[in-house]
C-alpha cells in the first residue's frame, strides 16, 4: 500500500538504495572478469613483443628468460639489413590486396544490402542463406580448381587474382553485416526523403550512409582484417612478384637454427596496419558492433 | 524551392562522405601501381637478364642471397629474385611449379629425395653436359656420394648440390670427462644406450640423449630408418613387401622410443632438430645424434658449448656405417625460358669460387658444407672447423645411399625411401610413433597400423 503510494522517483531512490552494495560487488566482478579476459587476450601480444627485442639465443631459452638483454637485431633482420630480402614489396601486396578488395566489397554489399533490407527483394531470406552457403564450402576444397582456372588464364603470381579472390570470399560477410545495419535506418527517414522527391542515389548518400557509416566502418575493418591476414590462397597462388606479407613471415621459421625473435619482429611489424586501422576507426568501430548484427 | 532553401550545411553534407570515399579509392589505384612497382622491384620474372628462383630458407641460403645481387649480378648483369619459404613450404611450391611445368621458377632446390622421380617425370634438366662445358666448374671435385645421390637412374646429373650433410653423434667432451665416461671411436647403439643412462643427470635437468620425435618424415623418421637400417630392418624389401612390422623393423624402434623414454629429452613427442640444438647449446642433453650441419652451429661463435662437443660416427648394429645422406642442391626446371642464366647461377652458386667467398664475406663457419672435396683441403675451412671437419667429411664419404641396409632395396635412399609417395608415409607413421614415444600406444600397435599404410604403398609397385 505504501509502494503504491509512493511517487516513481522516490521508489527508484529507494531501489537503488536498498541494491547498491550488492550492484556494487557484482559491478566488482564483472570488472575482475572484463580484466582477466583482457589481460588473457593481451599477454601473447606483449610476449611477442617482448621477444621480438630480445636476441635469438636469449628467446629460445626455456624456461623464458624475462630480463634478457634487448636488441633490434629482429628488426634489423626484417627490414633486410645486410642485404636480406626487403619487406616493402610484400607489405604493398598486401596493402593493395586489401584496400581495393575492400572497396570492391563494400561497392557490391551495401547496394545488395540495400536490396535486402529497405527495399527487399523477392525471397530476400532465400538470397541471404545463399550468400551465407558459400561460405559453408571450405576454403581449401576450392584451392587446387583456383590455382588450375588461374594457371590457364595466365593470373598466377598476380595481384589482381588476390583482389578478386579476396572481394569474392569477404562479400557474403559484408553482405550480412550490412543488411543488418540497413535495417536500423528509420523507414520514416526513408519515407520523409521520399515525399521530398529524393531519388534512390540522394537517399543512399544522404540518408542511409550517415546512419550507416558505424556499420560501413565495422565492415570495411573486417574486411581488410581477413584480406591482411589471409595466407592459405596468398601462398599457393603467389610467388616472386605478388606474394603477401603474410607469406613473407613464414619465410622467417626454418627447419634449421633459431628464428622466434625474428619471427616476431616481423609479426610485429605486418601486426601495425591492422592495429592503425582499428585504431583509426575506433570510435565508428563501437558504434557499428553496438549496432545491427552484433547487437 | 525546398532545395534552394535548404541550409548550407545539409548542402555539404554528401561531400562529407564521398571525399573519404574518394581519398580512400585514389589511394587504393595509388596502391595498384605500387604494387606493380614492388613487383619491378622483385624483378618481375619473365625480364632479359632475370631469373627466379625458390629456396628453402636455410642459413647457407640465406647467406646466398645476401651474396648474389653484389657478386654474381654485378659479375653477370643477370638478376636474381629470390623466393624462399620453409622447408615443407618450398616442397610444395616446387613440387606445384615443377609438376605443372608452370615455369614461375627457372631454379629450385631440391635434394637428393626428390631427384629420382622428378628426373623419371621429365620436370629438370640435365646439368652434366652444361658442367662439362663449363671450364673451371670441376665436377669431379663433387662429393662422390653426394653426386651419384643426385644422379638419376638414366645415368644424367641433374642437380647440383650447393649444402650437403650426413648424419653423426655428438656428445659433450667435458661432461664425460666429468664422469668419466668414454665415447668409443665407432659406438654401437648398445653403448650409446648405456653411456645416455650414465650421462643422465650429469647436471641438474640434464638428459642423456637428444633424438628428434617430432612427428615429420623429414623430423623423427630420418634418425629412426638409419636406426631401422642398421639393426637389419627395412620399410619395403626388394620385391615391395611392405616390412614396417617385421622383427626387426619392431626392434629398432622399441630401442629408439625407450631410448627417448628412459634418457631423452624433455618433451621428446614435440622435439625436431631446432628443439634439441637449443637443448644441447643449454646442457640438457649430454648427447645428440643428428645432422652433421648441427656442428656448424654448436662450434661456431657465440655458441655456449662451443669447444666442448666431440664428433663420432653415427652408431651402428649389423651394419658398418649408418649416416644418412642429405643434400640441397639447385635443380632447374625444363619449362626455364632462362636456361643460359640459370645455369650461369648456379654454376656460380655451387662453385669452388662461391665457398672461398663465403668463407672470406662471411667466415668460414658459415660455408655450406659437405659438397666439395677442396673444402676439406682448404687451411682456412680446416683451420675454423677443426672440431667436426674431419668427422663431417668422414661421415658424407661413409655414406652408401644405394645399400644402407642388410638387404636389398627396391629403391634409393638412407633416412628415407625414394619414392613420391614416401612423404606422406613417413609423416603417418611418424604420428602413430609420436604417440607411441608420448606413451599413448605402444610401439608393435604403432607399428601394426602403419605396416597398413606402408602395404597399400607398397601394392602401387608390384
Amino acid at each position: 500500500m505504501s509502494a503504491a503510494t509512493m511517487t516513481p522517483a522516490a521508489a527508484r531512490a529507494a531501489s537503488a538504495a536498498g541494491s547498491r552494495p550488492g550492484k556494487r560487488r557484482t559491478g566488482v566482478v564483472w570488472s575482475v572478469v572484463a580484466w582477466v579476459v583482457g589481460v588473457l587476450f593481451v599477454l601473447p601480444a606483449l610476449w611477442m613483443l617482448l621477444t621480438s627485442f630480445h636476441s635469438e639465443q636469449a628467446a629460445a631459452t626455456n624456461p623464458p628468460s624475462l630480463a634478457a638483454p634487448l636488441t633490434l637485431q629482429g628488426y634489423r633482420e626484417f627490414f633486410g639489413a645486410g642485404g636480406g630480402l626487403s619487406p616493402w614489396p610484400p607489405l604493398l601486396n598486401s596493402l593493395t590486396a586489401s584496400v581495393m578488395s575492400t572497396l570492391l566489397v563494400l561497392a557490391l554489399a551495401i547496394p545488395a544490402a540495400y536490396a535486402l533490407s529497405i527495399k527487399p527483394v523477392k525471397k530476400w531470406s532465400d538470397v541471404m542463406f545463399f550468400f551465407l552457403s558459400t561460405k559453408m564450402l571450405p576454403a581449401v576444397a576450392g584451392l587446387l580448381p583456383i590455382y588450375l582456372i588461374a594457371e590457364n588464364i595466365h593470373m598466377l603470381d598476380n595481384i589482381w587474382l588476390l583482389v578478386i579472390l579476396y572481394t569474392s570470399m569477404n562479400l557474403p560477410i559484408a553482405v550480412w553485416m550490412m543488411r543488418s545495419f540497413l535495417a536500423e535506418v528509420p523507414v520514416e527517414m526513408l519515407e520523409a526523403a521520399s515525399i521530398d522527391g529524393a531519388g534512390l542515389p540522394t537517399v543512399l548518400t544522404r540518408i542511409v550512409a550517415p546512419v550507416a557509416m558505424p556499420g560501413i566502418a565495422a565492415t570495411a575493418l573486417i574486411s581488410f582484417i581477413f584480406s591482411w591476414n589471409e595466407l592459405l590462397f596468398a601462398r599457393v597462388l603467389t610467388g616472386v612478384v605478388a606474394g603477401t606479407s603474410p607469406v613473407f613471415l613464414t619465410g622467417f621459421v626454418t627447419s634449421q637454427g633459431l628464428f622466434l625473435a625474428k619471427v616476431c619482429a616481423a609479426a610485429v611489424c605486418i601486426s601495425l596496419p591492422v592495429l592503425i586501422a582499428g585504431f583509426a576507426a575506433q570510435d565508428k568501430l563501437v558504434q557499428g558492433l553496438s549496432l545491427g548484427a552484433v547487437k | 524551392m525546398t532545395t534552394s532553401s535548404s541550409p548550407p550545411s545539409r548542402r555539404r553534407r554528401p561531400l562529407r562522405f564521398a571525399r573519404p570515399a574518394a581519398l580512400v579509392a585514389v589511394a587504393g589505384l595509388l596502391l595498384s601501381g605500387c604494387a606493380g612497382a614492388g613487383g619491378d622491384e622483385l624483378g618481375g620474372g619473365s625480364g632479359g637478364h632475370t631469373i627466379n628462383v625458390l629456396m628453402v630458407n636455410n642459413p647457407q641460403m640465406v647467406d646466398l642471397q645476401k651474396l648474389t645481387a653484389e657478386h654474381f649480378t654485378k659479375e653477370t648483369g643477370i638478376r636474381v629474385n629470390f623466393t624462399m619459404l620453409p622447408e615443407d613450404d618450398v616442397r610444395d611450391k616446387i613440387s606445384q611449379d615443377f609438376s605443372s611445368q608452370a615455369g614461375e621458377y627457372d631454379v629450385a632446390t631440391i635434394s637428393n629425395y626428390e631427384i629420382p622421380f622428378y628426373a623419371r617425370n621429365h620436370w629438370l634438366v640435365p646439368l652434366n653436359p652444361l658442367a662439362a662445358k663449363t671450364p673451371g666448374y670441376d665436377q669431379a671435385d663433387v662429393l662422390a656420394p653426394i653426386r651419384k645421390a643426385l644422379t638419376a637412374s638414366d645415368g644424367n646429373l641433374y642437380a647440383e648440390p650447393f649444402y650437403g650433410e650426413s648424419s653423426f653423434l655428438m656428445y659433450r667432451k667435458d661432461i664425460f670427462q666429468a664422469k668419466g665416461l668414454k665415447m668409443p671411436a665407432h659406438p654401437t647403439w648398445q653403448q650409446v644406450a648405456t653411456l645416455a643412462a650414465e650421462a643422465d643427470g650429469a647436471k641438474p635437468g640434464m638428459k642423456g640423449i637428444c633424438l628428434r620425435g617430432e612427428p615429420g618424415w623429414g623430423q623423427m623418421i630420418a634418425p629412426l630408418t638409419t636406426v631401422v637400417n642398421t639393426f637389419g630392418g627395412t620399410w619395403f624389401t626388394k620385391d615391395w613387401k611392405a616390412e614396417v612390422n617385421s622383427p626387426a623393423f619392431t626392434k629398432a624402434t622399441e630401442f629408439y622410443v625407450n631410448l627417448l623414454k628412459k634418457h631423452g629429452e624433455a618433451g621428446a613427442a614435440e622435439s625436431g632438430f631446432t628443439e634439441c640444438l637449443n637443448d644441447f647449446e643449454q646442457s640438457k642433453v649430454a648427447m645428440w645424434y643428428d645432422a652433421t650441419s648441427a656442428a656448424g652451429s654448436l662450434d661456431g661463435a657465440g655458441s655456449p658449448v662451443a669447444g666442448k662437443v666431440g664428433y663420432v660416427p653415427a652408431p651402428v648394429e649389423q651394419t658398418k656405417n649408418s649416416g644418412w645422406l642429405y643434400s640441397w642442391a639447385f635443380a632447374m626446371q625444363k619449362a626455364s625460358t632462362h636456361q643460359a642464366d640459370a645455369w650461369k647461377f648456379i654454376s656460380w652458386a655451387t662453385s669452388k669460387g662461391y665457398l672461398n667467398l663465403a668463407g672470406k664475406e662471411l667466415g668460414w663457419s658459415r660455408v655450406p658444407p659437405g659438397t666439395r672435396n677442396s673444402l676439406y683441403t682448404n687451411p682456412a675451412y680446416i683451420k675454423a672447423s677443426a672440431a667436426f671437419a674431419g668427422a663431417t667429411q668422414q661421415a658424407l664419404n661413409s655414406a652408401t645411399p644405394d645399400n644402407p641396409g642388410v638387404q636389398p632395396r627396391p629403391a634409393t635412399g638412407i633416412q628415407f625411401v625414394g619414392i613420391p609417395e614416401f612423404a606422406a608415409l613417413g609423416d603417418r607413421v611418424s604420428q602413430n610413433l609420436s604417440s607411441a614415444i608420448a606413451g599413448q600406444t605402444s610401439v608393435p600397435s604403432a607399428l601394426n597400423e602403419s605396416q597398413k599404410l606402408a602395404a597399400a604403398v607398397a601394392a602401387h609397385y608390384r
